[in-house]
């Protein structure tokens, strides 16, 4: 793979897709509103979570409020990356325009997964980020370069699980063409990440780790950014991680084959 | 000697397609037991195609001049048999070989919908490894080409059919392919746009000697593009070979309309021995082979008096309609 060649296409896809954007200016404006109005949302349901109770599974109200700052971020992830360009693999699929896809002497998962962004997500990912440095403050975390390598690592685990869930979901559109109410029913799990996963029953605690890994997605890294995490926890994280990415890519690479375009 | 750059050997496609009874019922149905059948599309067909050759793929709807063309680029995977497309395996779809072909369909497009055609086209360069500069020179020379100019700075969603068809066509040459797979390129066209899609088409054959494979149901596009056809009839070659040889095969005759001074002159030459159609008084219309057209001519010019005369073709549409309809029509 010829990085360059990818850097500059992905250069090109930036450019592209920022200026689709601000083709609709009042969009963008909606989209940033909506953003800040989610936040100030979810901290507002979070703190009547814990009016009545100083901890919630273990979790204060400081504490918690990581695992907001980091869904946050991901969220903005998911706006910014996945929900442009996943969901548009379906319409790819139905309408047959995978084929220019195809044939395009570049990636085809690296074309579908990133050739659009939805800027307004930028600004999710920025007050997630915020919000993880006042959690700093208030929780008295000490900055050092193994708390940042290892929040990073983590962080980036928990991106590389929620974008193969999700590119997982959408390549099943080869064969049943119309899935796209799994991604939202994905997303609609998302949100549980909001909250501490000790605050779940066990079945359900098993449920999130297993099934839906919302434990590797939000939990873990927040046990990380403030020191709680064990060892074997983070690692099983990047062979979690691991094991998605090259399920989801083997997947994408199988599925294709049974890619039947659409009729003329 | 001109080499082959499209060898197809005994090429099948089947599909899995699940069909459903009307009604209520017959939907419930379908969604609980779907009911699929193994379809063969394609059925064990072979032909070559030459460097620089423009070859257009005749046939009706679903007779599977698509599929063909899709296995010929690499989208969809024979069922059986073997492609080799400049000594390339299509679906394997290397780098080497991508960069060598282009497909362009009349009813999808790829240029991005509200930006000006120009974001597509560099866009497709960085994706084909051509620098900028190069890529500009390549524009200017193929928009002069296709004729368009401020189009190129316009949204797409802003330009009229043809100036996107144009576009595209341009988007999708950005990489010099030397293998141009057209499906329907000509859909929905004007009368005026499609003859400047024509002759954009036969010019870049011209100059690059880049091979053409061209599905259309717009015969002008075939007669004024395509030297050889190969007639697709589900899923089968009924015909392979020159057009002018199939349109002389399909329709043997020619009809001429001869305008006589009088109507004894037509009278004599209703009882000279030519087949006649009809009579109108002095006009008399006669049935005469293409081979013998000419000394038929000299024949009827020699000795009648005649005012005028009208050789009437039978429309190339209808003609070849006759082989698309008729499912057991011998070529």
């Amino acid at each position: 793979m010829n990085l360059r060649k990818y850097l500059k296409v992905y250069k090109k896809f930036l450019h592209t897709s920022l200026a689709c954007e601000l083709e609709y200016k009042t969009n963008i404006l909606v989209d940033l509103i909506t953003a800040i109005l989610s936040l100030i949302g979810s901290i507002f349901l979070l703190s009547i979570f814990f009016q009545n109770n100083r901890s919630i599974g273990g979790w204060e109200f400081e504490e918690a409020l990581i695992i907001q700052g980091i869904y946050t971020i991901l969220n903005g992830i998911t706006n910014t990356w996945f929900n442009p360009n996943l969901t548009e693999i379906v319409k790819h699929i139905r309408e047959g325009t995978l084929d220019f896809v195809l044939l395009k002497p570049i990636d085809s998962q690296f074309f579908i997964s990133l050739k659009k962004i939805n800027p307004s997500g930028f600004l999710e990912i920025i007050l997630g980020f915020f919000l993880l440095l006042f959690c700093i403050r208030i929780n008295e975390i000490n900055l050092n370069m193994s708390f940042l390598t290892l929040t990073l690592m983590t962080i980036t685990c928990s991106i590389s699980i929620l974008y193969s869930l999700w590119f997982f979901i959408s390549t099943t559109t080869i064969w049943f063409v119309k899935t796209w109410n799994a991604t939202e029913v994905l997303r609609s799990f998302l949100y549980i990440g909001r909250f501490p996963l000790n605050s779940f029953s066990f079945s359900l605690r098993i449920f999130f780790s297993v099934f839906i890994p919302i434990a590797f997605i939000t939990t873990i890294p927040s046990e990380v950014f403030l020191g709680l995490s064990q060892l074997w926890k983070i690692l099983l994280e990047v062979v979690v991680a691991s094991v998605f990415l090259i399920t989801s890519r083997k997947f994408w690479l199988f599925a294709l084959k049974f890619y039947s375009s659409a009729s003329s | 000697m001109v080499q082959n750059i499209i060898n197809v050997r005994n090429l099948s496609k089947s599909f899995d397609i699940s069909s459903k009874e009307p009604g209520l019922n017959g939907t419930i149905k379908h969604f609980f037991r779907r009911q699929t059948k193994s379809l063969k599309v394609i059925k064990d067909i072979s032909f070559e195609i030459k460097e620089g050759e423009i070859v257009g793929f005749l046939g009706a709807n679903g007779a599977g001049k698509t599929t063909i063309l899709k296995m010929l680029c690499g989208l969809i995977y024979p069922s059986e048999g073997s492609i080799i497309v400049s000594d390339h395996s299509p679906f394997r779809r290397k780098e080497k070989f991508l960069k060598q072909i282009t497909l362009i369909m009349g009813q999808k497009q790829q240029l991005i919908w509200d930006l000006p055609p120009i974001e597509s086209f560099y866009l497709n360069a960085s994706i084909y490894d051509v620098d900028k500069f190069e890529a500009k020179r390549r524009i200017k020379k193929l928009s002069e080409m296709l004729e368009i100019d401020d189009e190129l700075f316009i949204p797409v969603r802003k330009l009229s059919l043809g100036q996107r068809m144009k576009s595209e066509l341009l988007a999708a040459l950005i990489h010099e392919p030397n293998i141009l797979f057209l499906d329907e390129p000509t859909l929905g066209l004007d009368i005026n746009a499609q003859r400047n899609l024509r002759k954009f088409l036969q010019k870049y054959n011209k100059e690059t000697n880049a091979t053409i494979c061209l599905t259309s149901h717009y015969m002008k596009d075939i007669t004024s593009l395509c030297k050889r056809v190969i007639c697709v009839q589900e899923g089968s070659i009924s015909y392979d070979g020159e057009l002018d040889i199939l349109l002389k095969k399909l329709s043997p005759v020619k009809e001429i309309l001869i305008v006589c001074r009088s109507e004894d002159d037509a009278k004599k030459l209703e009882n000279s021995g030519f087949a006649v159609k009809n009579k109108i008084k002095n006009e008399i219309t006669l049935k005469i082979e293409n081979n013998s057209i000419t000394s038929s001519l000299k024949t009827i010019l020699n000795n009648f008096d005649i005012e005028d005369l009208f050789i009437n073709e039978p429309p190339v549409d209808e003609i070849i309609g006759r082989v698309l309809i008729k499912k057991d029509y011998d070529i």
